[in-house]
């Protein structure tokens, strides 16, 4: 059955808007009903939440949800509105969703929106006593300057249910009681891959409970971008994620080019899709170094390192950066490729392929790593899909959630290639998953690169480009998971709201689970493992 | 007697692109005066601290992570003498900010840089660090840590290449050798204020 029959059959009031994506407009009361159904369809159930993505429509706020079936991966896009600015009110769905509650507590942060039901609605990204809500359209930028206190924790969360007079009431939700032994760690601790904070409450060495405190490196980038015309907004997404600067930026190219239009030429295709694939084995070979480091290895740090050069290199001589690329444009990339590039590609594969070894030699089979990661954080498949948790982490616990593979971009359609799938769901499993993925990328590498059709890398498009007003939205694979654009234009030549599902927002958010119960020098291997950049949790 | 002036074996003074500013210190030095003897083992003392510059990181994003190529092979910071990274505020020497500060971890950053032991220096790396870089007009950014604790070196850069980071980290290793260690006070943050 159509996706929309369906809904029709369950809601009838359900209107649909066409301009860009498909997305079902549900009244409010009949959102949650919707929702459960969607959730439980016995045939097509859609259990994985892509997104919640809060939004200001100046005179009501509200909610895009992004749904997906991880059995047909058919995708649906509803949208909700709160009733006034002044009590903007939806009911939270995490009880359907894991990833539900993180996610609406970031709309709540940044637009005021109260998901009654929710058990824990603190501030995510901002401090507590924060003043306002900076993504709505009103809000005055000037009305936080520094504030150079020290910040307290709160260690009761406030709740939210609705009367039977339709009046707020507000509860408490206990975090941590007084009674428990709660430890911080970071936001400046070298295990934490960046500024991430995390208060850990413990029984003797055994973790009870992991609380990310998220924000230390957020810098609003989705609010910049709704002053920045188009070809700026490019810019700030390789400081996400700054180990996907390619994919990222990918991403928003492609919703952009769809959006207005664009028609980009067979060769920037591949070169982005090529890019894109060296961008992965480059943040992989980081991956492997920072685990080991923070297991305590050294030596098999510069084994990364060294091979990383290499790719670096490749990466410098074309686009003229090592870490951060600015590589792709709106209509194609921003420059041809070097003479070389081909060369020293086909140079890389052979010796990547012929000292992989190595790395298996020193760290696979220790005897330390096996039982230090054998079995550890073990996140189950339910789990995965329920928080959200894309990438290798879900593939390392048998969840197919490939985007390669399931909506394909670039020219991925064009090449065969094997989606890596474990089924232990340990720090193991995580781990091997992204060496296998490597030489997965080799193999994808390998059959483009010596087809790139010639012609012309990047298209000519009018100075200033316009978007013709609609949703819109483009998701990637990136080197951590699945990353997703999703732009509103209204029509000018900066967009009204341009959202970024962060791929390590949910990982973050199952750190708690896969941690419970293991010791505390077990946290530190599980989060190496999972694979977290911080700059791409708080944008 | 020439100008003394401060020696990098890995790199000829005249290299460097803004040697005015160290003269200035020199001549300062001068002026306030040191007897020959204490001024032959302030030399001793700082050629000693100038090549184990301890660092003590604060990576917050990109810069950080050109920050770990510095420790790998290729580039091997260990030639130069800071290869030492510490994480703990009591070991190091100086502190590296690299990546944005947001207004959420100033206070954060300001309590680590109190926390060091004298002497201490500040690197600023990276543009957002430096003023704010791309992120100046956002809402939660500190523009330019500054404002916040003395900076000895800026190192520039979206992030800065490998080599910037010796250019800046060279720097540092020439202020400290004219720094004047016995009696006299050569920092620049103010006395704090009694209350």
């Amino acid at each position: 059955m159509d996706i929309k029959d369906k809904i029709l059959k369950i809601v009838p009031e359900v209107t649909f808007t066409e301009q860009g994506d498909t997305v079902a407009v549900v009244p409010l009361a009949s959102f949650r009903k919707l929702a459960e159904a969607l959730r439980h369809d016995p045939e097509d159930a859609m259990d994985f939440m892509r997104d919640i993505v809060g939004m200001d429509w100046g005179e009501t706020l509200g909610a895009l949800y992004y749904l997906e079936s991880t059995t047909s991966n058919r995708r649906i896009t509803l949208r909700t509105e709160t009733d006034n600015r002044e009590n903007p009110v939806i009911p939270s769905v995490c009880d359907l969703w894991a990833t539900a509650q993180i996610k609406e507590r970031e709309a709540h942060d940044f637009f005021g929106i109260i998901f009654t039901g929710n058990p824990d609605l603190r501030r995510l990204f901002l401090r507590e006593d924060w003043v306002g809500y900076p993504f709505r359209k009103d809000y005055d930028m000037k009305s936080n300057p520094l504030n150079m206190t020290n910040e307290e924790d709160d260690d009761v969360a406030p709740t939210y249910e609705l009367g039977s007079k339709g009046e707020l009431i507000c509860g408490k939700n206990v975090v941590f009681a007084p009674e428990e032994f709660v430890i911080n760690m970071g936001p400046q601790h070298p295990s934490t891959h960046g500024a991430l904070r995390m208060r850990i409450s413990l029984d003797g060495e055994t973790v009870k409970r992991v609380d990310p405190v998220c924000g230390y490196i957020h810098r609003g980038i989705e609010k910049m971008n709704e002053s920045l015309t188009y070809p700026q907004t490019l810019a700030l997404t390789d400081r996400l994620d700054y180990l996907s600067a390619h994919q990222s930026r990918h991403a928003l190219c492609m919703c952009i080019e769809k959006a207005a239009g664009i028609e980009i030429s067979e060769r920037a295709k591949y070169i982005r899709t090529i890019m894109d694939e060296l961008q992965r084995i480059d943040s992989h070979l980081l991956y492997f170094s920072c685990l080991v480091l923070d297991m305590g290895g050294f030596t098999p740090f510069f084994y990364g390192f060294r091979e990383r050069e290499m790719v670096l290199d490749i990466f410098e001589e074309t686009t003229g950066g090592r870490l951060i690329q600015n590589y792709n444009m709106i209509g194609g990339v921003q420059a041809d490729l070097h003479p070389d590039f081909q060369k020293k590609v086909k140079a890389f594969i052979k010796h990547m392929r012929g000292i992989v070894h190595e790395y298996h030699e020193i760290f696979t089979g220790n005897v330390i790593v096996t039982s230090r990661m054998k079995g550890v954080g073990v996140l189950s498949r339910e789990d995965v899909i329920s928080y959200g948790a894309t990438g290798g982490t879900g593939r390392a616990s048998g969840w197919s959630n490939d985007v390669r593979k399931h909506h394909p971009y670039g020219v991925y359609d064009k090449v065969e290639f094997k989606e890596i799938l474990r089924t232990e769901g340990d720090s193991f499993a995580r781990y091997m998953v992204r060496m296998d993925e490597i030489m997965e990328s080799l193999h994808i590498i390998e059959q483009l690169i010596d087809n790139i059709p010639e012609g012309e890398y990047r298209v000519k498009t009018k100075p200033i480009i316009r978007v013709p007003e609609g949703i819109y939205s483009q998701s990637v694979e990136t080197s951590r998971g699945e990353f997703d654009v999703i732009l509103e234009s209204h029509g000018d030549k900066s967009p009204y709201r341009l959202h970024y599902r962060s791929a390590c927002l949910p990982l973050v958010h199952t750190l708690d689970k896969a941690c419970r119960g293991w010791k505390i020098a077990d946290l530190i291997v599980i989060g190496a493992s999972i694979d977290l950049v911080i700059p791409d949790i708080d944008r | 007697m020439g100008m003394k002036q401060p020696k990098i074996r890995s790199m000829k003074y005249e290299e460097f692109k803004n040697n005015d500013y160290l003269e200035h210190m020199v001549e300062e030095l001068r002026e306030q005066g040191v007897n020959v003897a204490v001024s032959k083992l302030d030399d001793l003392i700082n050629w000693g601290r100038s090549n184990s510059v301890w660092s003590f990181l604060l990576g917050t994003s990109c810069c950080a992570i050109e920050f770990m190529a510095l420790g790998a092979a290729r580039y091997d910071m260990a030639r130069f003498g800071f290869e030492v990274t510490r994480n703990s505020p009591r070991q190091g020497d100086v502190l590296l900010v690299m990546g944005t500060i947001t207004h959420r971890c100033a206070p954060l950053m300001k309590r680590l840089y109190d926390q060091l032991a004298e002497p201490k220096y500040v690197i600023a790396v990276g543009g957002c660090t430096i003023s704010g870089g791309p992120f100046k007009n956002s809402y939660h950014v500190v523009d330019g840590i500054n404002q916040i604790v003395p900076v000895d070196v800026y190192i520039p850069g979206c992030p800065p290449r490998p080599e910037a980071f010796y250019y800046g980290l060279m720097q540092l290793q020439r202020k400290i050798k004219l720094e004047h260690f016995f009696g006299g006070v050569n920092r620049k943050q103010p006395k704090p204020e009694e209350d």
